[in-house]
């Protein structure tokens, strides 16, 4: 049939892709403006939509019975996860998406792989087998990384760093390993014994390599790891022969290893640093305060902090992961706005790192319809501090720790902090008097300046919404 | 196609991610790594390239696993950025 023929010409499904990549190129630009942003988002889905109907057009594309069944797997997994998650939850989902699709990935080699054996008899051309391996490698990675990324951020595993003694050593064996294996099958070896052994010691190495991470990095790696996957799809789109994946996989790999570079600067630390590990975690330096030294702190309460805020003419809120898991920001709001009422100017310090993903604190925020203009970033805040009369610090501990700026022997020496200590007055919302995710002692907490109020972040600010209301 | 047309449209769409990407502000780092997320789910394409060709229940298992994964990563990946991006919706 004419029809047919014309929408099967390879020709005509390139120009399809085509009409693909402008739609995630312009989506990624509308994504720039908060105002455009979920248009742009939906463009992508629409790229998206056209480039699996141009491949489902391909000739050689078949059993479409086995398609849908994998495609109703996956909606009937994909849709009540999305839909269902709680927003405080979302930098796990987006960890585990990016896992499910590092292993497709991983998946999608090893069967081609096979394919070649059974079909050719033999190993794939080099410039096929090249990018196999490469896919199978960073796929295998980024699923199991991923998924204890997701482990650490649900709390199922201790977001504390894990380490093994070695860890390093074993790591390098293990890369060795990998790199052994991949290079006996390019030199000729077809043995799919070589290649699953590659995938499991891959898979093995994205344990060891996220393990060691605390969890203060987490953003950087769920970054990072979304840049791997990535990188692996545009390989397997080169094994494969699809300009398709090479566009769209290329356009996530850039992108995701800018976002990651970003974050790392904004927390002034190196990437090979943070995959060292250890950050965190294990024994503060000497330099760093004495541990088990009962220094004094000054708790407060929430009529005492009502009383502060309400004659304050600028409060700043800095917010972290402590306001996110107690669900506090639309009681934060709230009380904003009861401040606002009386004539006080409530802005929002955001740090880049606040939370547990790039933009957490923003995002949070938004659901409990704060003003953009309200949340200004680090650099913008920063300086108005000594003109602040209450810096509000709910939940945020790592990126408010004065340690960075003034001990050298703190780890997190050097990383950009909120310097809500120069307000006239800090009041530090906080659950108890343990150390951060990062599991570093803060001298803000015994500043003269400092009173905490003890208790969940959302009680604590019903409460002081209360006395507010009730001056 | 040859391989050094594809190296070529490899480094290009580097460039091009690379130049879209960097204007992205702060706020919107979160919506963005969730979309960009989703677009890599792009790889559900692979599987569709193969399972046609693919023999054996082994493979074709294999190969529904990718797909399910490659849905799931599309899919949820636009709808979560879809949440995300409906609370930034400027209040009137």
């Amino acid at each position: 049939m004419y029809t047919a023929s014309f929408l099967q010409d390879p020709d005509f499904i390139r120009v399809l892709y085509i009409g693909a990549f402008i739609c995630f190129i312009l989506g990624l630009r509308l994504l720039n403006h908060p105002r455009t942003a979920r248009r742009g988002n939906i463009v992508a889905a629409v790229g998206m939509a056209i480039a699996v109907t141009a491949t489902l057009l391909i000739e050689s594309v078949g059993d479409y019975g086995l398609i849908v069944l994998g495609v109703a797997i996956g909606t009937a997994v994909g849709v009540p996860a999305a839909r269902g998650v709680k927003m405080t939850a979302m930098p796990q989902m987006v960890a585990l998406f990016n896992g499910v699709g590092g292993g497709a990935v991983a998946l999608i080699s090893f069967v081609e792989y096979r394919e070649s054996l059974d079909i050719a008899g033999a190993n794939p051309e080099l410039e096929q087998l090249i990018p196999i391996l490469f896919a199978a490698i960073v796929g295998s990675v980024s699923f199991w990384g991923s998924n204890i990324a997701f482990g650490k951020l649900q709390e199922i595993l201790p977001g504390r760093p894990i380490q093994l003694p070695g860890q390093l050593f074993l790591n390098a064996a293990l890369l060795a390993v990998i790199l052994g294996c991949a290079v006996a099958i390019a030199a000729g070896t077809e043995s799919e014994l070589l290649f699953l052994a590659i995938l499991v010691a891959a898979a093995v190495l994205g344990n060891m390599f996220v393990l060691p991470i605390g969890g203060a990095d987490m953003p950087v790696v769920i970054s990072l790891l979304n840049a791997f996957t990535g990188l692996s799809a545009a390989a397997a789109g080169l094994a494969l022969d699809n300009v398709a994946l090479i566009v769209a996989g290329m356009l996530v790999g850039a992108s995701g290893s800018i976002l990651t570079m970003l974050m790392a600067e904004a927390m002034n630390r190196s990437i090979p640093n943070i995959f060292a590990g250890g950050f965190g975690g294990v024994t503060v330096t000497a330099g760093a305060s004495a541990d088990g030294d009962e220094r004094p702190v000054r708790s407060t309460d929430a009529a005492d902090v009502a009383i502060q805020l309400a004659y304050a003419s600028k409060v700043v809120v800095a917010p972290g992961y402590g306001m996110a898991v107690a669900q506090a920001q639309h009681t934060v709001r709230e009380l904003a706005d009861e401040l606002e009422k009386r004539g006080v100017r409530v802005d929002y310090a955001i740090h880049p790192v606040a939370g547990r993903m790039p933009g957490h604190m923003n995002v949070l925020l938004a659901e409990a319809d704060v003003p953009y203009d309200h949340l200004k970033e680090m650099d913008e805040i920063n300086p108005e501090f000594p003109q602040t009369d209450v810096a509000l610090v709910i939940g945020a501990n790592d990126v408010t720790n004065p340690a960075a700026r003034e001990n050298e022997g703190s780890p997190i020496y050097g990383m950009p902090i909120l310097d809500v200590d120069k307000a006239g007055q800090v009041i530090v919302l906080k659950r108890s008097m343990n150390t951060g995710f990062a599991g570093i002692d803060n001298p803000l907490f015994y500043k003269d300046n400092t009173a905490l109020l003890f208790g969940d972040a959302k009680e604590s600010v019903a409460a002081v919404l209360a006395e507010v209301k009730a001056l | 196609m040859d391989l050094l047309t594809e190296l070529t449209i490899l480094v290009l769409a580097a460039f091009v991610g690379f130049e879209v990407i960097s204007k992205v502000p702060n706020t919107l780092h979160t919506p963005l790594m969730s979309a960009t997320n989703a677009i890599h789910g792009i790889v559900l394409l692979g599987g569709l390239l193969l399972i046609g060709e693919a023999g054996g229940f082994l493979n074709e298992l294999l190969l529904v696993i990718a797909i399910a994964f490659g849905t799931i990563n599309v899919v949820g990946g636009f709808l979560v950025t879809d949440r995300m991006l409906e609370m930034f919706k400027r209040r009137d």
